[in-house]
Order: C-alpha cells, then structure tokens, then sequence
C-alpha cells in the first residue's frame, strides 16, 4: 500500500516538474515580453520592471528560480495587477471555485447514477432510449451553449434565477447546473454500460436463483459493484469541472479561480497563466490519486501493494 | 413413491437473429422425493435450459416455453407470477452453478451472501442469521468457519467457493437442489470431494437433486437414475444400472465406448462419436441423431422415433427396438459391461402417451 | 402400432457430410456487425444525420450567391429571411453560408485530429504492444506520464503561446489525443499477437510489419474506428471552448465555435445568431457519438446472441 503510494507520488511528480518546465520555457517563448503590451513603456521603466521581476538574468537562474519558488508554494507576482500575487488570486478565488465545483460534483453524481441505473435496468425500452438520448444530449452540447441558453432562459426571460453573480444559494443554481451537464451525462453512460456489463454477471443470476426481488437484486449485488468503475471516474471527472468552471465562470460573472485564468489569458498575464496551470495540474493530479485510493479501499479485490485485480 | 418435480412436454425456445432456436423439444421426466436424478449430454443438448426453467430462470425474452408443464410439490411452475417465483426459488428449490468463480458475488462477503437467503426465506434475525451461516459452512466441510464468513470470495479457492456455493443453495432446506455442472470447473481431486459432499449432505438432509453434467463417470457416483439428452430431448432414461450395463440407445453407448474406465483390465479402445451436435434452429427431420449414428437406418432419416420401454423404469427413443429391425450389436467397449438385468421386459414394448 | 414398410429399417449409410453441414446462413465478420448496427435506431438516425451534415458542408457554402467574408453594412444583424435563410450577422455577413463554411472547418479540425491521432497512436500503440518487454515499458511510461498533463490546460497554453491558426489548434489538440488511441492499439496487438495464426505467420517467416499491417492492425480494427469516431466529437467540442476563451480560429474565418462564441454575446438581441451554430455543433457531436455507440455495441461480442 505504502509502496504504491510512493510509487504514484513519484509519478506525480515527475510529470509536475514536466508539467512546470514546459510551461516556464513555453512561457519565455511567447513572443513578446510581459510589458510589451499596448502601451508602449519608457525604455528604463522597463528595463526596471525586467529588473525588478528578475527578467534580465540568464535564463537558467530565472528557471531554477521558478521551481525553487514553486516548491515553496510562490507562484510571484502578476505582471498586470500591481501589488497583486498569484497566490492572492488563488487563495481568493479558489474556494469560490471549490464550492461552485463540489456543487456541480454532486448533481452530476447524483443524478447521473439515477439515469445510468434506470436506463440500464429498462435495456432497450423506451425508458432506456430516452435516457441515453438525454445523456448523449448532455454530451453534445458545449458548456458555453448551455450555459448561456440557461442563463437566457430561466434568469432573462422567466426572471426564476438570478442572472449572474456570486451572492446567495439561488445564484449558483444555474452555474451550478451548466457545470455539471456534460459530466452527469458521461456518468450517466458509464453507469449505464458498466451496471449493464454486471446485470450479465454469474453472481446475479445467482442472486436471482436465491429468490431475492429485482429490487433487492439491482440495489445490493449490481449497483454497488456497477458503481466502482464510476468511481474511478471522479478523477478525470474533477479535471473536467475544473476546466469547464472557466468558461462557466466568466458567463455568470463569478470571481472564482477560473474567471481569474481567463481573463489572464485574454490579458497574456504570463505569470498568473504558468502559476494557475501549475496549480491546476497539482490539484488535479491529487485527485486522481486519491481517487485511486479511495478506489482500492472500496472494491475489497485490490490490493494496492500490487495495484492489479487479483483473479 | 412420490413425486417431488413432474416435467411434461416442456418446449422452450430462444429467439435469435439467425432464427428460433428449439432449445427443448418436448421433454418429459420426473424426480422422485430423496432421488437423485442425472441429466447427461454434451454442450447444447439443452440440460442446462431445462435446468433454469425450472427455475425459471431463462432470460424472457429471448427465451420462452413455447409449451408444456412443470409440476412442482403440486403446482405448476410454468404457471407461477414472478413475484411467487421469488418465494419458490432459493426456498423451495436451491442452485448451484458450473463456475464457482464467478457466481459469488465479489464484493460481498461470503456470510452476507449466505445470511441474506436465510433473512429473505426464514425471516430470522441478523445474530441468528450469522450463527447459521457459520453452522453452514461448517456443514459443508470449510474449516475455521467463524473466520470463513467473514471473508470475501477471492479468498476462498474454487473448490472452497463451490462449497460456499452449496451452503447457499442449501441454506433455507429446500426440497428440490438443482446442481448444474457443480464440478465442472474444478480440479479432478476437488471434483470427487465436491461429490461426497452432496451425496453425503443428501443423505443428512434428505435433498432431492437435479444433477446435470456432461460427464457419465461423474454420474456412475452420485445418481440413481439417468436421463440422456441429446438435441433438445430425452432420448434414453432409467437407473444408473440400467443405464451402464443396458443401454440401448446408439447415442448412449457411444457416450459409454468414449468414457475412460479404470476397472476394465482388457485394452478396450475408446471410440469417440463423429460428426457434431446439429443446429437446432433447424432441427433434422427423423432421428436428431441419424446422421452421426453408426447404426442408423432408412427410417432414421424420415421419421422420429417412438419411446420404447424396456423396464419399468427404463425407457429409450430409438428404431432399433423396433421388432422389424435389425439385431445390432454395440460398440466392443459397451458390450463388455453389458449385464442381464432381471426387470426387463421380455421385449421392448411402445410406451403410451402419459406413461 | 403402425405399419413400418419392411425395407425402411435396411442400415443407411450416415452421411457425415450432412451432420458437419452447417444450416444457419453464416456471416461474414463485418456484414454481422452491419446487421447489428442497422438494428439500432438511434445510431442509423446519427449515421444519416452525418451523412447530410457532410453533403451541406460540401454544397452550403454554393447554394447561396453570398461569401462568407463579404460585410453587407445595411444589412446587419437581420433575422432569417427569403434572402437570408439563417440571417446576417453583425457585419451583415450571411449565415447560412457561414454556417456551413464554418461546418468545413469544424468537421476539417475533427477529422484532422482523429486521423493525426490515430496515425501515431497506431504507430507507438503498435510498436509498444507487439515489442513488449523494455521497449513496451518505456513507451507507455512515456505516454502516461504524458496522461498525466492536464488535456486541455495544455491546449490553452499552446494556443496562447503560438500564433493562433488551424494549424496550431489541430497540433495543440493531437499532443496528447493520441495516447488514448496508443493505449488502446496496445491493448489489442497484446491480446493478438499470441493468437496462433500470428505465432503461424511469424513461423512462416512473415515480417514484424506485414504481420502488423496484415494481422494485427485489421483484426484490432474495431476499437480503433470506435475510437475514432469518438475523438472527433471531442475535438469539435475543444475546438467550441477554445473560441469561447478567444482562442479559436482567427477572422475572418469562421468555425461552428467561433460563431457559436460570437453568438452567445448577441444572445439577447439576436438570438439567431447562436441558434444556427450552436444547433449544428450539438448535432453533429451528438451524430458522432450515437454512431460511435452504435459500432461499440455493434462489435462488442458479448453483446452478440
């Protein structure tokens, strides 16, 4: 167990420090400099700003500079908001985008699992049918589209919700909802295939030749053992509430972390896009681990020593 | 003596793209109360159908019974709502499946697995529940059963899980045990343990058994009677003596001239059965078997042949016991085992409907 | 009993030929999987709806006497009409043919991407599973270390970084598409090639590439088309959040999510504007994975009955 945690951690970090320099020389190849934007600067004002942000060293001490900053968790200051550090924008913006995102989580497990079961236990029924369809619809409409067409529908024209903005429970209904469609419908197939890959299983028909109801059957002995493949999708899955925050973010005005990295973005506030990505990529590749933890504590098979099925 | 299961002319087909499969074809037998009762064949002879029938446990659709009665401790099965059957299976009649590996559930422990039949049919509490389970496992020769119920399947080894298997199926005492290939998977040395346990358990509980197999040494241990299928039917039945020392069906000593035996000093060469079983979305017209049948005769091609009685408990579905046909002897390896048997008729007789 | 002629019961000589004959129609492979697929509703209803999204990309963009580049400033922003069948946009540009122009871009980005990614998932995927041993280990170390960057963080940083273009978004989205597919080939060359008509063809002295080329790669065919088929949906779905960041495709070319992105600001006023595009994006994702479903279900054996 220890030895497997070490060995992912290893992992982990290996494709952080990738993860890190890619981003640093990325960064330093992007054509023109932080200050070069539309005002064109004085000459010394930004020879002292390359100065003062340490830009006129060679490129290597910036590079061993930049891990040794990000292994103290300092990720610098932005090259566009004077007085304010990356850090600042994290610590500020990321709990917003930790509740917006937990909020997305749990509808979409929720009733991604609710369609998936159904769907799976009316195979080929029209219950199934639409279902799927509703899922597959979930699927193909980007986030953007979605959230705009809500927005539009339910706070513009019916006044229900609140249009944007970051104040009370009713204000992260809608974001909330856009966030969580596309994940939901990918759960909603995964449980789908995986309860159907079960209800084939031998230990079913076992179950069915104890005298045990439909209900008793699908509740105890397939969805439980249908949902550990659901679980291991909680990791890709908080990658994509994350990214999909961004864009939600900016529609409903919330100052959450990802409205932060795309108005960076639109800013080429170089800093703030390496120090948020990082960040991102940290976030993310713990979540993935932990998941697999969590994974191997609930499916009793694993023995994470080995980190295989066993039989 | 009574009869605990009745089964008369059950036809259960499947639907399937390339047709309607005629998985059993008009098949009629019975089992008495404390008997156990083999059914033989090779891969899709439609025993194990007929097995889950009785369970109804056939997947409807693509499955259906087409036609026919299942009558069971005084009810007809085939007649049964889906929520009786819940009462009738697991209670009434227990199962037990080819592959222990797979038919446990792998994420539940084995005690849990055998507590809820008992919970479900006999409505005893959680504690009680557990100590009954220990006291099962024990029953079925796992040591250490108090540590056992706490254990997950992949903990247990095959022939212990197929042990773990038969508690289950046994854990509300029903009256009918369905076996379907209970030792198919397993290692030979396993196989025989797995078989003094049910026979053994039978004789404490006094279980009626289903056993299906493939394997006639396996049969020669544990039943008292044999029922021989073959394409979707029952073409030969009777006790196992009569079964071993008196075929009469082609298709039965061929399976007899292809089963090794140890007791036999003489080199006798096991001789296999040509050819394959035939498609049954499109079943032969005449004998299923004709084409295969060393012995067949014109007749065989054209029309199916009747049951024939040999003994009272003995019966057989083949031309050769026509009186016009030919005497015929059988394979070399079946002939040395051939034994007079004092309850046969002194000919085959046609059997009439009903009997 | 019933009289049996006498001569009916002469021995009959068994014909073995009869007993191995085999009645059921059998079917090829392929055409039993067409059978399957053609039975699902949803997937043949997706497979037609690509087909005619394909043709209208093809002829749209000449079925109307305007260019999707020509600003028309006394006709702004006007709803669909006998003229303009999906309206103008801002710059008086009709829609429709943008609309379908941009259908060309979106579904060039889709396919430029699946066929990228499976040319060199095929190639490493392929390479790393029939190997095995050191070269496989290394290979798929390298790719799941890769796995372990976050997708689309990575496009949005080369999309910052380089000079926006097709080009770059096609580049930025296949860096690390491929490893799906790579896996996957892997998966499947590893469960072929000790298949024993690859161990013949090996002792037959086959080369490592005909025996990719004409045994592996055509057996493994299935999942990869599959996969496919469902990267494309995915970067058509990039490419729309791409647009949204101010990353897509540069004027004035237009792209479903460029034009989507544009029409979501006018959402109020014009709501036209996002309706075309947006309803053109969903459908064809929406095609392109009912059908990928359809073939998934469609080869998967287990399935079969």
């Amino acid at each position: 167990m220890l030895k497997y945690i070490g060995k992912r951690l290893l992992y982990i970090l290996f494709s952080l420090f990738l993860i890190i320099t890619a981003t640093f020389f990325l960064m330093r190849a992007a054509p023109g400099g932080p200050f070069s934007g539309e005002k064109k600067l004085p000459p010394e004002i930004e020879k002292n700003l390359n100065e003062y942000y340490g830009l006129d060293r060679p490129w290597y001490s910036q590079y061993a500079d930049y891990l040794g900053s990000v292994a103290r968790w300092d990720f610098g200051p932005s090259f566009k908001y004077k007085g304010q550090t990356v850090n600042d924008m994290i610590n500020n913006g990321f709990p917003v985008s930790f509740y917006l995102g937990m909020e997305a989580l749990i509808f979409a497990v929720v009733f991604g699992i609710l369609l998936g079961i159904i769907a799976a236990l009316n195979h080929n029924k029209w219950k199934d049918y639409t279902a799927m369809v509703i899922a597959v619809l979930g699927i193909s409409v980007p986030s953007f589209i979605m959230a705009s067409l809500l927005q539009y529908i339910f706070a513009i024209k019916l006044h229900w919700l609140p249009v944007a903005r970051w104040e009370s429970f009713a204000h992260t209904i809608l974001p909330a909802l856009a966030l969580g469609a596309t994940p939901m419908a990918f759960i909603a197939r995964l449980t789908r295939s995986s309860m159907l890959e079960v209800l084939a299983n031998d230990y079913i028909r076992t179950a069915k030749a104890k005298g045990l109801s439909q209900l008793v059957i699908t509740v105890k002995h397939a969805v439980r053992n249908a949902l550990l493949p659901v679980v291991t999708y909680l990791g890709p899955l908080s990658a994509g509430i994350l990214t999909g925050s961004f864009i939600i973010e900016k529609i409903f005005g919330i100052p959450g972390l990802g409205s932060h990295f795309v108005l960076s973005i639109s800013n080429r506030d170089y800093t703030v896009i390496m120090g948020v990505t990082v960040f991102y990529s940290i976030i993310l590749l713990t979540s993935v681990l932990l998941v697999d933890i969590a994974y191997g504590f609930i499916d009793p098979r694993i023995k994470l020593a080995g980190g295989k099925k066993g039989e | 003596m009574e009869k605990i299961l009745d089964v008369k002319n059950l036809q259960v087909h499947f639907k399937t793209y390339g047709g309607e499969v005629q998985a059993v074809r008009d098949v009629s037998f019975h089992l008495n109360k404390g008997e156990t009762l083999a059914i033989v064949g090779e891969s899709g002879s439609g025993k194990s159908v007929t097995a889950q029938t009785i369970m109804r446990l056939i997947p409807q659709p693509p499955g259906m019974i087409k036609n026919g009665q299942i009558m069971f401790d005084g009810y007809d099965i085939t007649k049964k709502s889906d929520k009786d059957m819940e009462h009738i299976r697991g209670k009434d009649i227990g199962m037990i499946f080819q592959d222990p590996m797979t038919s446990l559930n792998p994420t539940m422990r084995i005690g849990h697995q055998i507590t809820e039949v008992l919970i479900k049919h006999l409505k005893v509490e959680r504690s009680a529940a557990n100590e009954r389970a220990i006291e099962l496992l024990r029953l079925v020769g796992i040591p250490m059963p108090e540590k056992r119920v706490k254990q997950y399947p992949h903990e247990f080894s095959g022939g212990m899980r197929q042990r773990a298997m038969i508690a289950v199926a046994l854990a509300s005492n029903p009256k009918l045990l369905i076996a379907d290939e209970p030792t198919t998977a397993l290692d030979v040395t396993i196989q025989a343990q797995i078989l003094e346990l049910m026979k053994d358990i039978q004789k404490k509980m006094g279980t009626s058994i289903i056993f299906i197999t493939h394997d006639l040494g396996v049969v020669a241990n544990v039943a008292d009677r044999v029922a021989v299928m073959y394409a979707g039917k029952i073409i030969e039945t009777g006790t196992v003596d009569e079964i071993f020392y008196d075929p009469r069906h082609p298709y039965t000593w061929g399976l007899l001239a292809s089963m090794p035996s140890l007791d036999s000093d003489e080199k006798v060469e096991l001789t296999a059965i040509p050819g394959s079983p035939p498609d049954l979305t499109n079943p032969p017209k005449g004998d299923a078997f004709a084409p295969r049948n060393p012995y067949a005769m014109k007749i065989d091609f054209e029309q199916e042949p009747p049951l024939f009685k040999i003994s009272d408990t003995h019966y057989a579905s083949t031309w050769l016991l026509h009186p016009d046909s030919p005497k015929v002897e059988p394979p070399e390896a079946v002939q040395k085992r051939i034994k007079k048997l004092s309850s046969n008729y002194s000919k085959p007789v046609l059997s009439k409907e009903g009997e | 009993m019933q009289q049996i002629p006498k001569e009916m019961f002469q021995p009959a000589a068994a014909d073995h030929g009869e007993a191995e004959r085999i009645s059921k129609p059998s079917l090829s492979f392929w055409k039993d999987v067409f059978m399957r697929f053609r039975k699902n509703h949803l997937a043949m209803f997706g497979l037609v709806l690509l087909v005619i999204l394909v043709l209208f990309a093809i002829f749209g963009p000449h079925m109307t006497k305007f260019d999707y580049r020509s600003n028309d400033y006394m006709n702004t922003n006007k709803p669909p009409s006998g003229t303009h069948w999906f309206g103008t946009d801002e710059l008086g540009r009709d829609l429709f043919t943008r609309v379908w122009y941009g259908a060309r871009i979106s579904l060039f980005i889709g396919l430029a991407a699946a066929l990228i990614d499976l040319f060199i998932g095929v190639l490493w995927g392929g390479i790393a599973g029939y190997r095995g041993g050191k070269t496989d280990d290394i290979m798929m170390r390298i790719a799941d270390i890769l796995w372990g960057v976050p997708y689309l963080l990575l496009v949005i940083l080369l999309m910052v970084i380089l000079d926006q273009g097709l080009g770059t978004m096609i580049l930025a989205m296949t860096i690390t598409g491929w490893i799906n597919m790579s896996r996957i080939v892997r998966g499947e060359v590893l469960g072929l090639k000790n298949q024993e008509y690859v161990l013949a063809a090996q002792t037959l002295g086959a080369k490592t590439s005909r025996i990719m080329a004409r045994h592996l790669i055509p057996n493994a065919m299935g999942p990869i088309l599959v996969t496919m088929t469902l990267t494309i949906p995915s970067a058509i779905f990039t490419e729309a959040f791409l647009s949204y960041l101010g990353l897509g495709v540069p004027a004035p070319l237009a792209s479903w999510g460029t034009m989507a992105s544009d029409g979501v600001q006018a959402l109020q006023y014009y709501p036209w504007r996002l309706f075309f595009p947006a309803t053109f994006i969903c459908l064809t994702i929406f095609a392109f994975n009912v059908v990928g479903d359809g073939m998934r279900d469609a080869l998967d054996p287990r399935l079969r009955k």
